[in-house]
Parts: structure tokens; sequence; C-alpha cells
């Protein structure tokens, strides 16, 4: 997977921070390791000043602090220590200089960096790509193992719908150029598992925040409004978008078409009224005040996995449709989630009207 | 166990549902939609709940409730009655059953 103009920031972030992290610790490490020899007022020296007159610092402060040297020799006796102590002093004080200056440039650099990445970042939004839109980078140590399952998850999202927009693009280029069945065969085949992963996703998410993976907190906002009972679209609408990219349908996937979209209907309502009553017991359970163990939280997490029911909608499709109307109809249906995408950053970033 | 293998035989399409499962629910509202009139067998405050939630189990069925069998044999939970609409298998199984008005 290629990750070099990756749409998706929060592991950059990540990587700006370790290396902050690792300068700040070595320069805590420095302190600590060359603690015991010199005062601290050798430390404190400005930047630019020389290494020479950190030896005539010294000597002033070897007269001012006499204590010192006393407990080890007193200057007549012992000049090579004296001598050898100062350099490296000065030794000590220039290394310390050196990684003062490595680690500002160092943030120098983070900085242009971080303005770089969030430059990167609008242009994607406009352009309608995944952008996570609820990561927490102040919370880099995550001791809630909800909301790590949850951050994973989104992280997974984000690659998936980078791999969407790549797989789109192949599909497009294809599709106007000239293609056998077969290779086209392999695509959409390709495109149908991307999918299924992504059902596999969400259930797994479901296990660990049902509430979240519900109320599609991962989505962009315009497909949240248009979403259908966890993070879905209703079969049956999405068939309606995709209806006429089928064109020409022979007489017979026209009947089975219809019939699949009917008997669609028919699911989705059912599951939707299901979904009305288990809210409303919940609701009823958390007024009454007693929502304890085995309530209906678990309820909730089966029926959304039980939603995989949906996901023969998206066999039985492929199994009307030819390969060539398969693959159009796979285009459309990225395309439409993609202008939804887009949709939703553009509506962000609106002008407001001057009130 | 008996009392199951008794009660999914009955004539036409037989439902073991509780009464606090959303996705029992669905299921009833399905068929209902088919025009069948289904047998509902409550199994939530039977005493031997736990056994027969094991049996179906036992018997086959992904999850105890809802458990659907049409004509004696087992057709499955939620999952599986819905794949079976959706492909279009579900209706030719109940036509002998379904109420020719409304």
């Amino acid at each position: 997977m290629n990750t070099t103009s990756t749409h998706f920031v929060s592991s950059r972030r990540f990587e700006i921070y370790e290396p902050l992290n690792q300068i700040g610790s070595m320069w805590e490490e420095s302190f600590k390791n060359n603690g015991g020899m010199y005062t601290p007022s050798s430390i404190i020296i400005p930047t630019n000043e020389k290494p020479e007159s950190l030896s005539e610092d010294t000597s002033h402060g070897t007269e001012g602090t006499p204590h010192k040297f006393d407990q080890e020799a007193s200057t007549s006796r012992h000049p090579d220590k004296i001598q050898r102590r100062l350099a490296q002093n000065r030794e000590a004080a220039r290394k310390s200089r050196l990684r003062k200056k490595a680690y500002v440039q160092q943030l120098e650099t983070s900085r242009l960096k971080l303005i770089h990445l969030e430059q990167e970042l609008d242009r994607a939004r406009q352009q309608g790509f995944y952008v996570g839109n609820r990561v927490d980078t102040n919370a880099l140590g995550f001791s809630d193992n909800m909301s790590s399952g949850i951050i994973a998850f989104e992280m997974e999202y984000g690659h998936w719908v980078e791999e969407q927009n790549r797989q789109i693009s192949e599909l497009r280029t294809v599709l106007y150029g000239q293609v056998s069945d077969m290779d086209l065969g392999l695509l959409v085949d390709n495109a149908m598992k991307h999918y299924f992963q992504l059902f596999r996703m969400k259930a797994a998410a479901a296990k660990i925040d049902v509430f979240y993976i519900m109320s599609g907190m991962w989505k962009t906002p315009a497909e949240r409004f248009f979403m259908w009972m966890g993070g879905g679209f209703r079969p049956s609408e999405l068939l309606k978008v995709l209806l006429p990219h089928f064109d020409p349908l022979t007489d017979q996937q026209l009947l089975d078409v219809c019939n699949l979209k009917q008997s669609c209907q028919q699911a989705e309502d059912a599951l939707s009224k299901g979904m009305e009553k288990l809210q409303h017991t919940l609701a009823d359970s958390v007024a009454a005040g007693k929502l304890g163990e085995g309530s209906y939280i678990p309820q909730m997490t089966s029926a959304m996995e039980r939603l995989e029911a949906l996901v023969s909608f998206v066999n039985q499709m492929y199994r009307i449709l030819t390969t060539r109307q398969a693959a159009r109809g796979l285009l459309a249906l990225g395309e439409y989630f993609q202008r939804l995408r887009a949709l939703s950053s553009s509506w962000a970033t609106r002008k407001r009207e001057p009130t | 166990m008996d009392r199951v293998m008794r009660m999914s035989s009955e004539k036409g399409v037989v439902i073991f549902t509780k009464s606090s499962c959303c996705l029992c629910y669905a299921v009833q509202i399905l068929f209902r939609d088919l025009r069948v009139q289904p047998t509902i067998h409550e199994i939530e405050n039977d005493p031997d709940c736990r056994e027969i939630e094991k049996a179906l189990l036992r018997l086959g069925c992904s999850t105890a409730v809802p458990a659907v069998f049409i004509g004696g044999k087992l057709v499955g939970s939620t999952n599986e009655v819905m794949s079976l609409h959706l492909s279009g298998s579900l209706v030719p199984l109940i036509k002998p059953y379904q109420s020719l008005l409304y």
C-alpha cells in the first residue's frame, strides 16, 4: 500500500511527536549524565559564546566556590586534574549547545511539516477524500480500551476509503477504454471483496462500541444524513440511484431487479420496525432507571450483526447483473459516495453570510 | 427435544420468539407483510425456556430466537430468512400458507 500521498493524517501526526519526544528525552539524558561535575552556572550559557570564555567563567567560578574543589584537591597540588575538569566542562557545554541547536532545528522542521500537512488536509477534504474528523491527537496514551478500538477502526476506515478511491479511478479508466470481460470481472470481484471487508470491519467495531457504529460517527455529515440503521444506506434507495447505469437491461433482468427491489423494501421495513421497537424498549428501560446487565445493549449488538442479512443484497445484485453492468454500477456507487463526502466538506467550509 | 420437535412440525410457518427480542418482532412483521400468519411460540415465560433455546441451537439455528420453521423444516434465524427472501426463494416456500385476502 502506497503511503506517499496518504490523505489520512493521524498517523503522520504521531510521527511528528515521536522524534520530538526522543529529542526531549535526549536533552534530559544529557543533563543527567553530566550531573555531578560542574556547577549549574556553567550550563546556562548563551549559545553564541565561544568555548574559551567558558574557561574564564569557570575559573571565576573556581574562585567563587572554593568549597567544591577543596573536597578534591587544592589548586597547587593537582593542576592537571583541574585542567582536565575544565576541559570536560568546556566539552560538555559545547555538546549541550549543539544538542540545543539540533533540537531547535527539529522543532522548526516539524512546525513546517505540520503546516504543510494541514494544507494537504484541506486540499484532500475539498476533493472529497476521507479525512479523520474525530481523531484526538492529544490523547496519545489511550488508556481506554474502547476508544483505542474505535481509533483503530477509524484508521482502518481511512485506509479503506483510500483504497476505495483508487479502485473507483481504476474502474473509470478501464470502463472508458477497451477491456475484456475477464479483466473487468477481476476488478468487479475486488470491488465486491472490498465492500465485504467494510462490512466485516463494521461488525467487529460494533462489538466494541455499538452506539458509535449505529450513529455512524465515522462518516461524513452528509452520509450520516442519509444513513439507515448503522452506517449504511437502504439498499432499495441505492438501487434507485444505480438503475439508470445498468441500461440496457434484458426483460428477465428487469423482472429480477424489480423482485429484488420489492423484497428488499419488505426486509428493510421489517428490520426498521424491529429497530424502532428496540429503541422504544431501550428508552423505557432508561426512563425506568433499570438498565443493568443482560439488558438491551447486547440485543443492539446482535441486531447490528444481523444486518449481515443485507449483505446478501449485494450478492443478489451481483447474481443478476452482467459483469459490465456490475462494473458500471460499482463505479456509480463509488462516485455517489465520493460526491456525498465532497458535499460534506464543501458545506462545512462554505462562506457564511455576514449577519 | 420432544416439545420443540412437536411444536416445530405444526403446519405452516412456526416461529419461536421472545417478547423482548426485537429481531423476532422484525421477522414477524416480514411474514405479516407477506400475508402469512405464522404460529408464534413465545418461550420467554416458558419454564423450559433454557432447554428450548439449547434445542433450537442444536438443530442448527444460528441464534436461538427467532427460529423459523416452514412445513416442519428449519429455515433458520433472521439472517437466513432475510437472505432467502432477497434471493426470491422465501415466497415459494410460504406460498401454500399465504392468505389470498388483504
